[in-house]
């Protein structure tokens, strides 16, 4: 029991940068922009916010200059790919790449004085256990003695859910994903939503950052997000655009750090390198079964304009 | 006509004057009149690149005029001028439109579909009333369509009743309807018909474009006639007929009917033994299909898009491997043979789709009209090309069957739909000559081979189908225009679901028959 408590509550915690940046790019997926910069975004945000944290010894301030430049950094890919056309894969890539140099560039730089930040201590988000709440056994410590930003999960999650599912704006959103002549035919801004969703998914990718800075591996170190950007993409098709399976699946590919840490602690001989292949398998199973079956795929599968940039004079 | 009075609406719901719209090198419109009465049914008949379309467009926002005035009326007989500045100011106007590709969300359901974009919704959307309403209104109108089900699971027909429901809901009194019997069975054109006919008698304004005489006299209370962007009559229907429209509408002399020899069968060329395919979502989409085509004869499919035509055209020129079933070419087995020996053996092909399958858009016209030839001597030179050879076998071609392009270096996307269809049969009539001479014989496969083309180009290409035949070929024709099927085909057989519903000849069938065959309703 208490393995499972303490396993749970690791990939909670693992988890919610995952989730962040998976439910930012459902959004913008949803919207018909692939955004592979997912990566590039985190890591800038990581880097931004411990900087910011540091300089004004507030780590909210840190959450907020990450979540800027995490919608920054995704104005570039709407610019390039909405309002030029250019190719979504080739900008996103270009994103991770750029992102990736700058941030490393950066963190030589933005400590006080332009002292590198590697090896810093600065502010940081601190578990917050919720009176009485985090005593419940099992699911207490996992849920209720986590930092702020997994609090706020708690509000994003089913907020971004209802959105899309169920609001005015977010039939408009699904609409412009599956079918932006439809979309634009019947008076709604095409580029105007995918813009607003790629930059709301940008700010996501920020904060999740800004957790992994702040709060799960605080401080400062290269290619601190390790690949987690490449995960939270394919937590998006492991979730079939669905927030909700989105925290799910966070969970999982959380839990498989989690349980990583307990078998090499107990001198295990399973490589670490295949338990962190699982999400990547678990994600190409998906893909296969939804692609397999038409009702699966018209329910669960990708918007049907995602990655194409859309053109109101282009004839079809 | 009595019309006016029994939904007490007097005078236009709309006019337009002197529209005038040029786009680079076409003026699609020049100086076009046309007036809408309430609660009539207006059909704007003219050829492709007659610019209904255009006027449409400018009508319902899409395009601003570069000259001329738009009046909108009122109940009264009122008339005041009007700029549509999108679509969504033409909704305002009470014009709704719908498009012959239908705007519609696949993944989403009818009610969905219908308030997609509707300004005045609550911020949290109320899905079950909404639902109600469009059930109302579809009640009403006698068109059942349910309002929770996701577009992708409706027919067509629904679909379209989708759309206009979408319109309605839109408050719309002047509908716009751009070719809507186009993808249609005869059963379901006839129930458009009939709320078209409801919507009039409520008193709205209805306007269809459409190239087809039939259903223009069939549905219209009037017509105005476009050729070449200038409006050329606009008549009450009960004064004319299908002759004089089409005269109009083409601006000569038009055969409706084509004269044609009696067959001459020969031995069956091509033939299909009980043949089973499924498609890419392992659904049936040939059940058991046994189809023999004659040299000298032109065997007709008729049917719904969707019902095995695509499937049944790529099994018999060996695009698609049968998962059950034997397809025989001139008594030899090809049962799972690759194109290229189908192609050998004289089976030649016109694809639907022209630019996907039939050309490669960005390839000058020549590399297109070599595709078939290019392995080959002369064209070919051990693995090397001789493009001089192959610009000139591109030229012959190019002559022999009047492809109207500036040269055979032009990119065949350039080319209009009409002359992209001529380039396609001027090679594919070739390849198979070829396999003629080595002493097969040819088969025709074309599928839609007139969709889409002006008169004057449907000429040349039944022509052509009907020149194939006199030369001894087997020719599949694939349409879902039924005069067409009934005017060219000797024997004609009938696809639904991916069966076949019969084979019948076009001297003992009719339309109703058909349709009724097409929609799984009758068998033969």
């Amino acid at each position: 029991m208490e393995l499972v408590t303490s396993v749970l509550a690791i990939a909670v915690f693992a988890g919610a940068s995952l989730v962040y940046a998976a439910v930012g790019e459902i959004v913008t997926e949803r919207a018909g922009v692939l955004n592979l910069g997912v990566e590039g975004m985190m890591i800038m945000g990581a880097v931004t916010a411990f900087a910011a944290a540091v300089a004004s010894g507030n780590a909210m301030v840190g959450v907020v200059v990450g979540g800027v430049v995490g919608g920054i950094m995704a104005l570039v890919h709407a610019f390039a790919t909405i309002t030029l056309r250019a190719d979504q894969v080739v900008s996103g890539l270009a994103l991770t790449l750029a992102g990736g140099g700058l941030a490393s560039f950066l963190g030589q730089r933005l400590g006080p004085g332009g002292a590198p930040l590697v090896g810093m201590v600065g502010p940081r988000f601190h578990g917050v256990p919720i009176p009485w709440l985090s005593d419940l056994p099992v699911v207490g410590p996992a849920l209720f003695d986590q930092d702020v930003l997994v609090y706020l999960l708690f509000l994003v999650v089913p907020a971004v859910w209802f959105f899309v599912a169920r609001t005015r704006p977010g039939l408009a959103l699904r609409a412009v994903g599956e079918s932006p002549q439809t979309a634009d035919a019947m008076g709604i801004g095409v580029y105007r939503v995918r813009y607003l969703a790629t930059v709301f998914g940008g700010v996501l990718a920020g904060i999740a950052g800004a957790h992994l800075s702040l709060a799960y591996t605080p401080g400062w170190t290269e290619h601190l997000t390790g690949g987690r950007g490449w995960i939270a993409i394919a937590l998006v098709i492991f979730a079939t655009w669905d927030p909700r399976r989105a925290v799910l699946g966070a969970l999982l590919f959380g839990g498989v750090n989690a349980i990583q840490f307990r078998l090499q602690a107990e001198g295990t001989t399973i490589p670490a390198s295949l338990l962190n292949m699982m999400p990547y398998l678990l994600t190409i199973v998906v893909l296969v079964v939804i692609t397999r079956f038409e009702a699966l795929r018209h329910r669960l599968g990708a918007p049907a304009a995602l990655g194409l940039a859309y053109d109101r004079e282009e004839r079809t | 006509m009595s019309r006016t009075g029994s939904h007490g609406r007097r005078g236009l719901a709309v006019a337009l004057r002197g529209i005038t719209k040029s786009f680079p090198g076409v003026l699609a419109n020049d100086h076009v009149d046309l007036e809408v009465r309430w609660g009539e049914i207006h059909a704007l008949l003219g050829e492709n690149g007659a610019g209904k379309s255009t006027l449409m467009s400018i009508l319902s926002g899409l395009y601003q005029p570069d000259e001329g005035e738009i009046l909108v009326g009122d109940d009264e007989g009122g008339l005041r001028p009007v700029t549509i500045t999108s679509p969504r100011a033409a909704i305002h106007l009470g014009i709704g439109m719908v498009h012959q590709h239908f705007k519609l969300v696949p993944t989403q359901t009818v009610a969905e579909n219908v308030i997609l974009g509707v300004e005045d919704m609550p911020f949290v959307l109320d899905l079950d009333a909404v639902a109600r309403d469009v059930a109302e209104i579809a009640d009403r109108l006698r068109m059942p369509v349910d309002p929770t089900a996701p577009i992708w699971q409706l027919s067509v027909g629904e679909q379209q009743r989708v759309e206009i429901l979408k319109a309605l809901y839109r408050g719309a009194e002047i509908l716009v309807l751009d070719e809507p019997t186009a993808v249609l069975t005869p059963q379901e054109a006839d129930e458009v018909a009939a709320i078209l006919r409801s919507l009039a008698a409520e008193g709205k304004a209805i306007v269809f474009i459409s190239h087809k005489l039939d259903e223009v006299v069939e549905i219209a209370d009037r017509v105005t006639v476009l050729r070449k962007g200038r409006n050329v009559a606009t008549m009450d229907v009960a004064d004319t007929d299908k002759h004089r429209l089409a005269e109009l509408m083409v601006g000569r002399e038009v055969a409706t009917t084509i004269p044609k020899p009696p067959a001459e069968p020969g031995p069956t060329v091509l033939a299909l033994e009980g043949v089973v395919v499924r498609n890419e979502r392992g659904l049936v989409a040939l059940d058991h299909v046994d189809l023999e085509v004659a040299a000298g004869e032109i065997l007709g499919i008729a049917g719904v898009a969707g019902n095995g035509q695509r499937e049944l055209t790529e099994v018999a020129t060996g695009l698609r491997r049968p998962d059950a079933g034997r397809v025989v070419v001139d008594g030899k087995d090809l049962t799972g043979a690759s194109p290229v020996a189908f192609l050998d053996r004289g089976v030649a092909h016109v694809p639907a789709d022209r630019l996907g399958r039939g050309l490669a858009g960005n390839l000058p016209l020549a590399d297109n009209l070599a595709m078939r030839a290019y392995r080959h001597p002369p064209i070919a030179v051990g693995p090397a090309i001789r493009r001089d050879r192959m610009r000139a076998f591109a030229e012959t071609i190019i002559e022999r069957f009047r492809v109207d392009a500036p040269g055979p270096d032009t990119p065949a996307r350039n080319l209009s739909g009409g002359n992209q269809q001529k380039a396609i049969l001027g090679r594919e009539i070739t390849a198979g000559s070829w396999a003629a001479a080595r002493g097969h014989r040819p088969v025709l496969v074309a599928a839609y081979p007139t969709r889409g083309l002006d008169v004057g180009a449907i000429e040349h290409v039944r022509a052509r189908l009907l020149e194939q035949r006199a030369a001894g070929t087997a020719v599949l024709l694939v349409s879902e225009e039924l005069d067409e099927l009934l005017m060219m085909s000797d024997r004609i057989a009938v696809l639904h679901g991916g069966r076949i519903m019969g084979v019948v000849t076009p001297e003992e069938t009719t339309i109703e028959e058909l349709g009724l065959m097409m929609a799984g309703e009758a068998h033969r």
